[in-house]
């Protein structure tokens, strides 16, 4: 069972790792962005970190709506309500149940991928998060390991796309050759359930 | 209508310069009646971007009670409305994103709403702005 503790793990890894891939993030977000993915996450995640320990959210859905609130209010750029809608619509589905089975927080994700493409519009194939978000969502029932990997193959993929969405479609054929970077930083945040596992 | 509760006009915009000028625009054009509008442009530091609570705080220096008009360029503009929309309690009750171009858009919003229509009204003449065609 996942419980308040296991979410507070996640965030923090996955702060831990947009802070460490800030650089190599901003660095994606050069030739086919505006060059801020990394810095404009970086604040975010370290603003869930101070949120979360602020306010302790004492279950799994509270500290994922605080985490989605924080970052839509933090970001400043399209990253912020995505990955904030993501998070909170996740913690909405897990309820305020104390602890959440694995199958549960499955479906939650699932729940709330589906409401970053309603949000964005993107479908998988647009070169964005959506690449690496849905494949992760879909290999969760064989673990988290089996998500991390998914995600990081689905983030790679990207590469030979021609974005569909946001800025970088503008750029049309010339967006092709680069690894997205929301792509990238959403196989961060799927890593970071693996090493809040301990697995 | 009474003129004591005209719709209130937010403009989203990356840059607070275009934001503000853009305000400023509409308002010129309004004919004199003072229409609340607010701009929400950049990030709180300064830059270029979009401010969650920047928003939340023109839609609510803007709300008279007869519904809040969101307008926004691109990007993080809209889909920071939409989440703040989806969220239910971030800004005013009867605050309704407006699928219109920036500049035309909000003129058309400003120049209704100093008529004292409704936001149904507002809205829509903000979104009939798509069909006006310069060639």
């Amino acid at each position: 069972m996942l419980d308040a503790e296991f979410f507070r793990r996640w965030m923090a890894a996955t702060a831990a790792s947009v802070d460490r891939e800030a650089e190599r993030l901003t660095a994606l977000d050069s030739p086919i962005g505006d060059a801020d993915h990394g810095s404009n996450l970086q604040r975010g995640f370290k603003a869930v970190t101070a949120a979360l320990e602020k306010d302790a959210p004492d279950t799994p859905g509270a500290v994922l709506a605080l985490a989605g609130r924080t970052l839509i209010s933090t970001v400043g750029g399209a990253s912020g309500p995505l990955y904030g809608t993501l998070l909170r619509s996740t913690g909405k589905a897990l309820g305020d149940a104390a602890e959440v089975g694995e199958a549960q927080f499955a479906e939650a994700l699932r729940a709330g991928v589906d409401k970053v493409m309603a949000l964005g519009g993107a479908a998988p194939g647009d070169k964005t998060m959506i690449d690496a978000l849905v494949p992760a969502v879909d290999a969760l029932g064989e673990g988290f390991g089996a998500a991390r990997a998914a995600a990081e193959e689905g983030a790679v993929a990207t590469t030979p796309l021609q974005a569909r969405k946001g800025r970088a479609s503008y750029l049309g054929e010339r967006s092709i050759g680069h690894q997205d970077p929301g792509a990238t930083s959403s196989a961060l945040l799927v890593a970071g359930l693996e090493e809040a596992a301990g697995e | 209508m009474s003129d004591d509760k005209l719709v209130g006009i937010v403009l989203v915009s990356h840059s607070a310069e275009v934001a503000a000028s853009v305000a400023d625009l509409a308002k010129g054009l309004a004919g004199g009646v003072s229409v609340p509008v607010a701009p929400a442009g950049g990030t709180e530091g300064g830059g270029l971007g979009t401010s969650a609570e920047l928003i939340a705080a023109a839609a609510v220096s803007v709300d008279r009670g007869a519904g809040v008009a969101v307008l926004t360029d691109l990007g993080s503009a809209v889909l920071t409305v939409k989440a703040l929309l989806a969220e239910g309690d971030e800004l005013p009750d009867g605050a309704r994103l407006v699928d219109a171009p920036f500049v035309e858009g909000a003129v058309a919003a400003v120049v209704t709403a100093a008529t004292g229509a409704d936001l149904d009204a507002v809205v829509a003449a903000a979104a009939e702005a798509y069909t006006y065609r310069k060639v």
